[in-house]
């Protein structure tokens, strides 16, 4: 199993953690030369694990054709299949997982399985020019402060209970708000908080590095239901405090650490609210804000292929009887000898 | 106030800055919270406020539980600043890593017993990690900031608060932060003990459960 020898190395990689079934190409200098996505909308309600997979496993062979073609390349070009081992929802892992290792078998070439959160930070890092962050991660599964150190990235802080995304989101789904296509609910909480005026007190809880959603979720929740207040006070309520619990734990981690760049990623990153935030802190800190441009900020296989090229040039590569995934993978768990 | 001599800048935090000074003849720290631009002036004056205000009551209900903590000389709500007693030490996260393995041990077990004090007499840290733990010339372990920290004896502020240590320790003493939280928890066990103890151990774990992708919910599957 050694890479074709091709002018050009190219990288593979496959993201199915959750609703998005995506495919990257990566030169192994770290250009993008594709990066399809597809989507899954349920009909209503959260994402049911079990729909999203049949999902991926319809929309996986155009997804790869439309990489190829965007990338001008054939299937024997690439020198290596990469894939997000976890974590993430099981049925869509395993679906990610089977498309990759028939790809790997039938080209015959390594395969590598890459942690989704490390693949978020690392696509940051690689489209921002950031070196060596404190990362504020938050999306719709996952909000998580983390900064390397001695051979790994360790999560400073991290959401005792729902992630930032899901809180967004559920809250929508709770007063009625509907999904535009292809617009997420966050971006449509961050549209009504706009025109919010009134902040409305809600619990504001922070554990030492870590915060807690759920009160605040609730608590946002029953507020509209009340009625007393207008839906774009509580939105701008909502956000004003669940971003300034992320933007505390992620400043304390920036003045323990002492690093001098802060990356924002994962979908919650495309909210412009939480950017100035963040950018603040940066600022007071004298540290780099560095934010990933929103093609790269959501689920995508690009950060899958590039994350797998790192891993794949320091000799890491998962042979297909290893190549189980991992719903409960923490990045701390990663040894990451790619990073100095 | 009274006349402040010259204040110097000792620790700036991500919350508050701390100045050393001179003030009616003793060395003292002068915490000042600081105004967060970040966030709403309505939410940040609430939250200075709320911690400027709870922080020296915590502290001073710690030492009634025998707990160290710096004692509190002044308090000004509206400048959101706290006038305390300097303690003259090391923090304990500049010493785990340099002591013997048996002082490393004995820290912990005192830092443990401390923890389980402040529980017994309903009290939560809130930020337990080991720059807040400062030992004195005297032998004597200090807690301070205690400005995230509550009143509540509930099994689940408990199990939070040791849950937050054995994740300090886990990121700034990863080489030995198993033999430190096993010396911890045995300190805690002395004050403790039965069913209180068990239930905040039991509680430790359900936590771990419940948090995202960990080993032990792993295993489980």
């Amino acid at each position: 199993m050694t890479p074709k020898k091709t002018k050009n190395p190219c990288c593979l990689g496959i993201e199915s953690t959750a609703d998005d079934f995506g495919v990257g190409i990566s030169t192994f200098n770290g250009e993008t030369l594709a990066n399809a996505r597809s989507p899954y909308v349920p009909s209503e309600g959260g994402i049911h694990p079990r729909e999203a997979a049949r999902h991926h496993a319809e929309t996986a062979s155009k997804m790869l054709e439309e990489a190829f073609k965007k990338a001008q390349a054939k299937p024997r070009d690439v020198s290596v299949i990469a894939f997000s081992q976890g974590p993430g929802l099981g049925p869509c892992l395993r679906t990610g997982a089977t498309v990759s290792r028939a790809l790997a078998s039938y080209l015959g070439i390594p395969l590598v399985g890459v942690n989704h959160c490390i693949a978020h930070v690392e696509i940051g890092k690689l489209k921002t020019g950031a070196r060596d962050p404190v990362t504020l991660y938050v999306s719709g599964g996952n909000t998580i402060v983390a900064a390397f150190d001695s051979g790994r990235y360790r999560v400073f802080g991290e959401t005792l209970d729902i992630a930032l995304g899901n809180c967004l989101d559920v809250f929508a789904r709770a007063v009625g708000l509907h999904q535009e296509a292809s617009v997420p609910f966050g971006a449509v909480v961050e549209k009504l908080a706009l025109r919010g005026e009134e902040l409305v007190p809600l619990p504001y809880t922070v554990k030492g590095m870590d915060i807690s959603l759920s009160g605040l979720l609730t608590a946002a929740s029953n507020l509209s239901e009340e009625d007393e207040h207008k839906l774009e006070d509580v939105c701008y309520s909502l956000q004003e405090t669940a971003f300034s619990m992320v933007t505390e734990v992620t400043e304390r981690a920036l003045a323990h650490t002492e690093k001098e760049e802060v990356l924002l990623t994962g979908g919650v990153a495309a909210n412009k609210r939480l950017q100035s935030m963040i950018k603040a802190i940066a600022e007071e800190h004298d540290a780099k804000f560095c934010v990933v441009p929103s093609e790269f900020a959501v689920d995508n296989g690009a950060m899958i292929a590039w994350t797998g090229v790192l891993a794949y040039r320091h000799g890491l590569v998962t042979p297909i009887e290893k190549s189980f995934v991992k719903s409960r993978w923490r990045l701390e768990e990663v040894e990451v000898p790619w990073v100095r | 106030m009274g006349e402040i001599k010259l204040p110097l800048l000792f620790k700036k935090g991500a919350e508050a800055t701390l100045y050393l000074a001179d003030w009616h003849g003793r060395r003292v720290i002068l915490k000042k919270r600081l105004s967060k631009k970040y966030r709403p002036a309505k939410l940040d004056e609430q939250i200075r406020v709320y911690r400027t205000i709870h922080e020296p009551q915590l502290m001073n209900e710690a030492k009634r539980a025998g707990v160290s903590t710096p004692t509190i000389f002044l308090i000004d709500v509206e400048n959101a600043t706290i006038i305390m007693e300097y303690v003259e030490g090391r923090q304990i996260k500049r010493l785990l890593g340099v002591v013997s393995r048996d002082e490393r041990e004995r820290l912990c077990v005192k830092i443990g017993e401390m923890i389980g004090r402040l529980h017994e007499h309903g009290l939560i840290h809130g930020d337990l990690t080991t720059s807040n733990m400062i030992l004195n010339s005297d032998g004597k372990v200090f807690f301070v900031d205690f400005g995230l920290g509550e009143k509540n004896s509930e099994l689940e502020a408990r199990g939070v608060d040791l849950h937050l240590m054995k994740r300090a320790l886990e990121s700034a003493h990863f080489q030995f932060a198993d033999e430190c939280l096993a010396s911890v928890i045995r300190g805690y066990s002395r004050v403790l003990r039965g069913t209180a103890l068990r239930g905040v151990l039991d509680k430790i774990k359900e936590i771990e459960r419940r948090g995202r992708y960990v080993a032990e919910r792993k295993e489980r599957n």
